[in-house]
């Protein structure tokens, strides 16, 4: 087991260890159970929801709940949830392919979904004591009863720690009472179960509790908010008005209430994460059939070359998304299977799985999240006119997708949260950066090798390249800590270029290692299309950290120590061979176009 | 009551239709399959009588290790045990003849079968399982009620219905209506999990014979571009139709 634990890579790793195309877990591993999962949640959402999709448009919050109910029915609020309490206890993958396949039609019923089978129940089988699990756990994972998270207030939103709810213990001990305001509240409307947290006295940190919706204990809710999108997601204030809570209904201990929010929001996070796939899927293919049926100049516009690269982009990003969070998830679930081996309990194994890799779970948030709002917004280009009418699908698509860039933690707050937390690892010796930082600065000085590489085999120069990508973060971040120490938060802009960084060498890599290893186990031809995305993706990812790269550098750096990066940003951005984009793209864009759709999961 | 329910695995019908090997084999490169629509209208009835009276329900394929994942799906909507039987489904005849000896071994006094599989649409499996099993036998049917030893069916028919009674053992040909598509079940996450530790017997095949041999496979011509001719110019359409079309 030991040596095992060593194999696996610790969170934030990737960037200074060699991953091998074997050791990442790809759709294309997916077992014959996980498919059935997938084309079951598949045919739940095209019957119940796709179907129906005009009623999510026009503010039908019964029909939320009431698909939401079947959902249970079927099994799919309690994937993740331990057998002990009426779950299914599957793995980390089988709960992230439910929450991606379950959550492209519309953004209602996945906020919904991910609301209530994230924030809203995580809390309670991460942190509840035993009578807490039996009590709440069975019937939020059926259905039978929905949860909602009220953290947001509306004097703390991102600065989540600062909220003025009050929790007050009784003179005989026994309750708490809660006062307060709460703010965006999915799922207000229909729950039975608050996460709620609160401060008692003037304690640094907040603290969690679960609080049963019962009108009568001083409970109420706000009107819906009118919102842009996801309009039949209900969305609400709660109002606690001296709301008595038994003692024993908190959650984990005083003061821990921030970091049960925290993590809550880590697997909130890689789940968002997943819940922006399938939104990409449904839309290449909808806005690819679009474009092959509708004729300008006497031609599909499909074939027009604006329209291919638009196309070619979205497909690859799909791409790049799906390789990164699946590689993540699986990591999710050998680390929990490994602590569970080394004899922590399931709820521990889970927690601190999950915590391990809560920078990869941060960068794919903010990642496959503005993936999914580039796609829909091509996705109404390419419908032209008929793509700004609400009588298609685009025009709900683009303002649902909009959402997942704020909630769950911002996606500057994200930003800074994946260069933040790499830094504090490598600080705790978690990660070793400054041993490959020194080597990096070392390099610099150095005279560069003259010798022409071979990257005759496939995809040896983009792996090199990845090598070097992440010599370009070692340098820049290496540089900045050195220069500012625990100032560095301070200077945002430079943290989030390093943090642009970062997230496009995850992306780019984990699309390069899904490739290589399909074409390992079929041929360069068979994976033709996908060699050309991760050409693609690697290609668009250089330009990025190009341009990240020196505005980082120009920020803190001068003269020769800044003549000195930026020397080594090009020689670490630099193609011996320059791809062809062009003709990718069109490659990428006519496969999608014979398809008619994305068909590469 | 124990009814064996007979499963063909076919092409999902969006599926592109190509023919490898000098057109005379199907290519499935890239081919999603499904559980045959019209043998999932008899599952989802065979699951109403498992619930309401207490019936077993088995279901048998033939079929190569690949075609697993689609009788396991019949496993995780509720079917209580799978057979497999060994052997590529040639035609129609060496179905019949395998699954007969299915039903011989296995006691079952009804047998679901699809009025016809969406692939091959030979819809001769049932007839001849019922004729070599000497069993009574329905086609085409919507309809289906057992009482004990009885049974009312509904047949199809040409501009109609037609109401049957028979009695078990009982072999018949379904088709929607015996539920409708809305009572089709999606698998729950319980019994896709179940499906995992049910019981899926493998057979090998016995002797049998095929009846047929496909030779060639021709898809249908490809349709021309549309031509469309002004509303006023009748002379032009009458041309066409005379001299391209030959129609009149
Ligand atoms: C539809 C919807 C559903 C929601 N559901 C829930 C829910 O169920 N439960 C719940 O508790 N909350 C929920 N939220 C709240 C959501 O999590 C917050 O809106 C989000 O965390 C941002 O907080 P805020 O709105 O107060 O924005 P602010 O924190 O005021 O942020 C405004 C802007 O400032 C930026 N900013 C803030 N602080 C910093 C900083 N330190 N550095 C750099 N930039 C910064 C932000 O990135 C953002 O661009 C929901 C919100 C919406 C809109």
């Amino acid at each position: 087991m030991a040596t095992e634990e060593k194999e696996l890579l610790r969170g934030g790793q990737f960037l200074v260890k060699e991953t091998k195309c074997e050791d990442v877990f790809t759709l294309e591993d997916l077992t014959e159970e996980h498919k059935m999962m997938r084309d079951s949640t598949k045919e739940f959402v095209d019957r119940e929801l796709w179907a129906h999709w005009e009623r999510f448009e026009k503010k039908d919050y019964a029909y939320t709940e009431e698909t939401m109910r079947k959902a249970g029915e079927l099994g799919l609020l309690s994937i993740a949830v331990p057998q002990a309490y009426g779950g299914m206890g599957m793995g980390f993958v089988s709960t992230m392919l439910v929450c991606d396949y379950i959550s492209g039609a519309t953004g209602s019923f996945s906020t919904a979904f991910g609301a209530h089978t994230g924030i809203g129940t995580m809390p309670i089988t991460l942190y509840g004591t035993e009578e807490q699990k039996q009590k709440y756990v069975p019937k939020l994972a059926s259905g039978e009863w929905f949860g909602a998270y009220c953290l947001t207030e509306p004097g703390a939103g991102s600065d989540a720690n600062s909220g003025k709810t009050k929790a007050v213990l009784s003179e005989d001990g026994k309750h708490y009472s809660i006062s307060g305001q709460k703010m965006w509240i999915s799922n207000a409307g229909f729950c039975s179960v608050f996460i709620v947290f609160a401060r008692i006295e003037d304690d640094k940190n907040i603290t969690g509790f679960i609080v049963e919706n019962d009108p009568s204990n001083g409970i109420t809710l706000g009107d819906e908010e009118k919102k842009l999108g996801i309009h039949s997601s209900s969305t609400r204030q709660v109002f606690f008005n001296e709301t008595k809570v038994p003692v024993e209904n908190m959650l984990s201990t005083r003061g821990n209430g921030f970091k049960i929010a925290m993590n809550a929001l880590n697997v909130g996070r890689i789940k968002l994460a997943a819940a922006c796939l399938d939104a990409q899927r449904r839309v290449i293919g909808e806005a690819t059939n679009y474009a092959n049926e509708r004729l300008q100049f006497k031609t599909p516009i499909m074939n027009f070359g604006a329209i291919k690269a638009k196309i070619a982009n979205m497909a690859t990003n799909c791409y790049a998304g799906e390789s990164a969070s699946y590689r993540a998830a699986k990591n999710i679930e050998d680390r929990i299977a490994l602590r569970e081996a080394a004899g922590n309990t399931h709820q521990e194994a889970e927690l601190k799985g999950v915590e391990e890799y809560a920078i990869e779970c941060s960068i794919l948030k903010v990642a496959v999240s503005e993936d999914v709002q580039n796609c829909t917004d091509e996705g109404i280009q390419i419908f032209g006119g008929m793509g700004f009418s609400a009588d298609t699908p685009m025009e709900s698509a683009w303002r649902d997708a909009r959402i997942s860039r704020i909630y769950e933690g911002t996606n500057e707050i994200n930003r800074m949260l994946a260069v933040g937390m790499l830094v504090k690892k490598a600080m705790k010796g978690h990660v070793d950066l400054l041993g490959p930082a020194t080597a990096v600065g070392e390099e610099l000085m150095g005279i560069p090798s003259f010798d022409a590489p071979d990257f005759s085999e496939l995809f040896a120069e983009e792996k090199d390249l990845i090598k070097r990508l992440k010599k370009v973060f070692l340098m820049v971040a290496g540089s900045a800590v050195q220069k500012f120490g625990p100032e560095l938060e301070n200077h945002q802009q430079l943290m989030l270029s390093a943090s642009d960084i970062l997230i496009e060498i995850y992306m780019a890599e984990s699309t390069i290692l899904r490739t290589e290893k399909n074409v390992k186990r079929s041929s360069e031809d068979a994976q033709a299309i996908q060699i050309a995305m991760s050409k693609l993706y690697l290609y668009t990812a250089v330009d990025t950290i190009v341009q990240k790269g020196k505005e980082a550098v120009v920020s803190f750096a001068e003269g020769d120590e800044q003549r000195m990066m930026l020397m080594g940003l090009k020689r670490f951005t630099k193609y011996t061979n320059q791809p062809n984009v062009v003709a990718l793209r069109t490659q990428i864009a006519d496969k999608v176009a014979a398809d008619n759709g994305y068909t590469f999961s | 009551m124990k009814i064996l329910v007979c499963i063909s695995n076919v092409p999902d019908t969006t599926s592109k239709i190509n023919f490898t090997d000098g057109d005379t084999k199907f290519d499935t490169n890239g081919v999603q399959f499904v559980i045959n629509p019209n043998d999932e209208f008899g599952l989802t009835r065979a699951m109403w009588f498992k619930e309401k009276q207490g019936a077993t329900v088995h279901v048998v394929s033939v079929g190569g290790p690949t075609i697993d994942p689609t009788i396991r799906k019949a496993l995780a909507i509720g079917a209580d045990e799978a057979i497999r039987i060994n052997a590529e489904p040639t035609d129609g005849f060496f179905v019949a003849q395998q699954l007969a000896e299915v039903v011989k071994n296995g006691d079952y006094n009804l047998v679901i079968a699809g009025r016809e599989s969406i692939d091959y649409n030979g819809g001769m499996v049932p007839g001849i399982l019922a004729a070599l099993l000497d069993m009574n036998f329905v086609n085409t049917c919507i309809s289906l009620e057992i009482d004990g030893e009885n049974a009312t069916a509904q047949r199809e028919i040409d501009g109609g219905k037609e109401t049957l009674s028979t009695s078990l053992p009982l072999v018949i040909g379904g088709q929607k209506g015996l539920v409708q598509e809305s009572d089709l079940k999606i698998p729950n996450m319980r019994g896709i999990m179940m499906a995992r530790q049910k019981k899926l017997t493998v057979v090998e095949p016995v002797d049998a014979l095929n009846a047929t041999q496909e030779t060639k496979f021709e898809k249908p011509a490809a349709k021309g571009a549309v031509k469309l001719v002004d509303a006023s110019n009748v002379d032009e359409l009458i041309s066409l139709l005379h001299n391209e079309a030959k129609v009149i």
